[in-house]
């Protein structure tokens, strides 16, 4: 489509009655009406002193110039008069069908009202009322369960507000549906969405091969990269055959992240691939194959570092306590290297302790209860280590638990929750500790965390509730909310909790509303208690109220059966 | 659409004077008390709420003091009281308010006004019903001393006139010089000129003439943009000194131009007029906001026009998507579309269908014929019917599938984000869409889905039948 929007038109096109609106049609000769458009804007843009235009009547400088203005405007009056359409550009494909039902009007409005105040952008003093922008996941959590098709005219905001919150995204994306996607493809700023985007509407199926294999050897990295994701979930090993034909073509970086793809669906049949990635010229690829072999306890490559590090630790042989005997390798070898071992240590950390570090990580944990006379993790764990390497050794249990998914280890490693965090058996690290929470059943993370805040407050819980299943259980919900109540008897501000406040509004089940009315009123305030602290208190817990009432309501809108 | 409150038939009162959340959210004077009120549009903050049939709305709302703030909003006009301190217009109390109506059916009940708000209410309502009564003998009372009157006004076209002369000199000077001085010359000359102008008394002239400052740093082609305006200024100029010799519609119309005011004569047009699109403008320390009004007895199209000085957003707010029974009386002069709101007969309710469209070709064919009774015109409004909107780096256009012809979008039109609104509304589909139509390409302003969607969606839709929940207006500014 040319720049020029609507072709001008013939001046034969033009109504007469423009020209005749042009009141000052009287010092106008026809010869100079009818001068080209082109001549007249260059004898303006010489000036007519230097240029005078064609058939002006000779009345001095002055009169050729308001001779040159009165064609002018007539030519240009004539000109806006006359327009055409111009020709139409092809129209875009037409957006897929999306089958799934409208949503209620209520929820419609909601959705409104949560997207308006994103794009407002927040700030300022928080108030009693709920903050719509953080009620958006659920929202969008909700609506997926319940398979509405997202209102046309409501596309653009929430692609806008997916492209600024990447958390956001897959849920939006699975909001916005086929139309969404159409619509991403248009504007380049929601080139987002349609990367990564698996069973997306612009991938070939992964059942037709051979679009499959034409947009594999031919599509840009970030449609390939789609469509590996796409393929892997519905066919691990056609996706693996996809990437081993092509394989010693593709680029370092794109090595990397294709074989970080393989993360998911990870199983022993990928195993022959990654072995021979561990000989991959690029460093980060190999060390990726490694950390995938290795969370593949039945690998050779875990195998293999089992065997190192059973030479590491032992059962102590002195004395008549049991204790674990460390010790840590004396050197790094090529084989070491080869399965994924970094040599160098990070400055400030001993080499062998850090080579130490990544055996016991990368070893299979079954092969430790063999090696302790048959005791249990809990028992292990609890088992004093020799010559100080216990911190060492049982961090490297933690990321080995992690890795590999060991609930039992995971447990181990947590210790009893009333234990203080410094005095655990595993990791005093509360994001470590976080990590090995998300190891345990659901049900058994939230009673954790639930014992874990009746014994130690509040102050250390934040990392730890962002693993608890949503909404909160009961009993690890009334743990919360009696903490924050012992918080503010103890007369502390409640900014100093707003962490946990913010989570609670989201997390808490909003049938526990009712309940926590009663702490919304502000009542007399200690003599040790910091000024005013109790007004703030009441504030904070209004808008939790407010909160999990808007979250009920939301979700009754949802559900389309107006709450009374 | 307006919703339903679980099957309970709905009164037509009850659905008018409710709006939706995205009529409500459009209302808002600026984002700050868009956000504002957003926040407040939730159970939390209010007590005392409550709507009758007659259409007001009330509550008490809990700000930091320790009085609550009374907020109370008549749908009818609409009109909007708070006791709060707040400049803006609607401020975010009374967004809040019917924002909490709109969202949720059981937060706001059905019962009667309270005594402060009922006091208000028929105080306003009086008010209003007094202003409509006596207008057509006001304007024959006319002014207090009609000599004086007369006096001033000569003396003001006076000046004008020499305004426009030294305007006239100056545009011949710029001619014989060449164009090309312009673009060295810059913003100053310009600014200088545009202030001999308000000392005229010709803002309209000044206006104009400050934009010409702009031209020459617009672009490739600014000698023949620059050209046409300082054209389109000496037509105006000599139009002005030559008044005397135009018909009186035109001549009417020139006076409006050279910036002169104007008060709305001619009988008042009562019609069901469906509000097309509200959008604003900050034209130097003025906002000028435009509301595009549709009738659907007269087939006219009518502008509101309101303004707001020094921070203060305009007063008029009408929610988009919803018809008034009201009574227009028209601005006189040719071509010219602006009208002042006169009488309001009853609450507004949903519109039902969007405003017949045209096709590309008639569209901007009006334009053109719009331009013999007022030249200086830069668009007019059309309603364009089953266009696809076509986005495009190098520009968007609507085109017109049959014909095979299209228009393009103003190129200021694309810094919009909500114009994507209008592609997803479309989804590739023919569309019916408002907006002005000019030299520049078409601004689109709302759009409407095409039947056969909106029936889709329609029967697919819980407990509410299409026919009475009205039709979606997608607005897009």
């Amino acid at each position: 489509m040319s720049r020029t929007t609507t072709p001008p038109a013939t001046p034969t096109a033009a109504p007469p009655m423009a020209a005749g609106a042009a009141p000052a049609h009287g010092g106008l000769t026809d010869a100079l009406a009818a001068t080209p458009w082109e001549e007249l804007v260059t004898s303006a843009l010489l000036g007519t002193d230097r240029r005078p235009p064609e058939g002006a009547s000779g009345t001095g400088p002055d009169g050729a110039a308001a001779a040159l203005l009165d064609a002018a405007a007539l030519h240009t009056v004539r000109r806006r008069a006359g327009l055409l359409p111009a020709a139409a550009s092809p129209p875009p494909a037409p957006a897929p069908d999306d089958p799934r039902p409208p949503l209620p009007e209520a929820a419609r409005g909601r959705l409104a009202q949560l997207l308006a105040d994103r794009a407002a952008g927040s700030g300022g003093r928080r108030g009693t009322a709920p903050d719509l922008t953080e009620l958006i996941p659920q929202w969008l959590a909700t609506a997926n369960v319940h398979g509405y098709r997202a209102p046309d005219s409501a596309l653009p905001s929430l692609l806008d507000a997916a492209r600024a919150r990447t958390d956001l995204r897959p849920q939006t994306l699975e909001f916005a549906g086929p139309r969404g996607l159409w619509l991403a493809g248009l504007n380049p700023e929601w080139k987002f969405a349609l990367r990564g985007a698996s069973g997306s509407a612009l991938l070939p199926s992964p059942d037709d091969s051979e679009a499959v294999q034409r947009l594999w050897e031919e599509g840009l990295f970030a449609e390939r990269i789609a469509l590996l994701g796409a393929v892997r979930a519905r066919d691990a090993d056609a996706a693996r055959a996809l990437l081993a034909a092509t394989w010693k073509t593709e680029r370092a970086e794109d090595r990397l992240m294709f074989v970080d793809s393989l993360r998911t669906g990870l199983s022993a049949d990928d195993e022959e691939f990654l072995e021979r990635a561990l000989a991959d010229r690029s460093r980060n690829v190999r060390a990726t194959a490694a950390e995938l072999l290795s969370a593949l306890p039945g690998s050779a490559l875990a195998r293999r570092m089992a065997d190192r590090a059973l030479s590491c630790v032992s059962p102590g042989l002195t004395g008549d306590e049991p204790f674990v005997a460390v010790e840590a390798p004396h050197e790094c070898d090529e084989g070491m290297q080869r399965d994924g071992v970094v040599a160098l240590p990070p400055s400030g950390r001993g080499e062998r302790s850090w080579w130490l570090g990544q055996l016991v990580e990368a070893s299979p944990l079954s092969v430790w209860p063999a090696r302790f006379g048959g005791r249990g993790a809990a028992e292990i764990v609890a088992l004093p280590v020799a010559d100080g390497w216990g911190e060492e050794l049982h961090a490297a249990w933690c990321r080995a638990a992690v890795r590999q998914r060991d609930a039992a280890w995971a447990r181990a490693l947590l210790g009893p929750p009333s234990t203080p965090p410094s005095n655990g058996p595993g990791t005093a690290s509360l994001a470590e500790r976080a990590k090995l929470l998300a190891v345990l059943p659901p049900a058994e993370r939230a009673s954790w965390v639930a014992d874990f805040i009746a014994a130690h407050g509040l102050s250390e819980a934040f990392q730890l509730l962002g693993v608890c299943p949503v909404p909160w259980d009961r009993p690890l919900g009334r743990a919360v909310v009696d903490a924050l109540d012992i918080a503010r008897d103890a007369g502390s501000y409640p900014w100093s909790f707003s962490g946990v406040m913010g989570l609670a509004e989201r997390c808490l089940d909003p049938s526990e509303a009712d309940r926590l009315e009663v702490l919304t009123t502000t009542p007399a305030e200690p003599a040790d208690a910091s000024p005013g602290a109790n007004g703030y208190w009441s504030e904070a817990f209004q808008r939790l109220v407010s909160t999990l009432r808007l979250r009920a309501t939301m979700d009754s809108e949802l559900s389309g059966s107006p709450e009374r | 659409m307006l919703l339903t409150d679980g099957g309970e038939p709905l009164g037509a009162a009850a659905s008018a004077a409710r709006w939706t959340v995205e009529q409500v959210l459009a209302l808002a004077p600026d984002d700050a008390s868009r956000k504002a009120g957003n926040k407040l549009g939730a159970a939390g903050s209010w007590s005392d709420t409550g709507w009758d049939v007659t259409g007001a709305v009330w509550g008490l709302c809990k700000g930091s003091g320790s009085k609550p703030y009374r907020t109370v909003v008549d749908t009818t006009g609409p009109a909007y009281k708070c006791s709060c301190p707040s400049r803006k217009f609607p401020c975010k109390h009374a967004l809040g308010l019917l924002l909490l109506r709109a969202a949720d059916d059981a937060a706001v009940p059905a019962g009667s006004p309270p005594d402060w708000a009922e006091e208000w209410l028929t105080g306003r309502r009086a008010r209003a019903e007094a202003k409509a009564r006596p207008a057509g003998s006001d304007g024959a009372a006319g002014p207090a001393d009609p000599e004086a009157a007369r006096k001033r006004a000569e003396k003001r076209a006076e000046r004008i006139g020499g305004g426009a002369r030294e305007l006239e000199q100056r545009l011949t000077d710029l001619l014989r010089g060449g164009l090309a001085s312009a673009e060295q010359a810059g913003y100053g000359l310009w600014e200088e000129t545009a202030a001999r102008m308000v000392d005229a008394q010709a803002p309209g002239l000044a206006g104009r003439v400050r934009e010409l400052g702009a031209v020459p740093a617009s672009g490739p082609g600014w000698p023949m943009r620059l050209l046409e305006e300082c054209a389109l200024l000496h037509l105006l100029d000599s139009a002005w000194l030559g008044r005397d010799r135009l018909p009186p519609a035109l001549a009417a119309t020139v006076r409006t131009r050279v910036g002169l005011p104007a008060s709305p004569e001619g009988p008042p047009v009562r019609d069901r007029w469906l509000v097309l699109a509200q959008y604003d403008t900050p034209e130097g320390k003025i906002v000028t906001r435009r509301i595009w009004l549709y009738g659907e007895e007269s087939g006219r199209t009518a502008l509101l026009l309101s303004f707001g000085a020094a921070g203060r957003s305009p007063a008029q707010a009408l929610p988009v998507g919803v018809t008034i029974d009201a009574a227009l009386t028209p601005h006189p002069g040719s071509g010219q579309l602006r009208a002042e709101l006169g009488e309001r007969f009853g609450v507004p309710v949903p519109a039902v269908t969007p405003p017949p469209g045209v096709t590309a070709a008639e569209a901007i064919g009006s334009y053109g014929r719009a331009l013999g009774d007022d030249p200086w015109l830069e668009s007019w409004p059309v309603t364009l019917r089953d266009v696809i909107p076509v986005p495009s780096p190098d520009g968007w256009q609507l085109i017109d599938a049959e014909a095979g012809e299209a228009l393009p979008v103003t190129p200021a039109a694309l810094n919009r984000p909500a114009l994507w609104k209008l592609v997803a509304v479309s989804g590739g589909e023919p569309v019916t869409v408002f907006g002005e139509c000019g030299h520049r390409g078409f601004d689109p302003l709302a759009a409407w889905p095409s039947a056969a969607v909106a029936a889709h969606a329609g029967t697919s839709a819980s407990a509410v039948s299409a026919a009475s929940a009205g039709i979606e207006t997608v607005a897009l500014i």
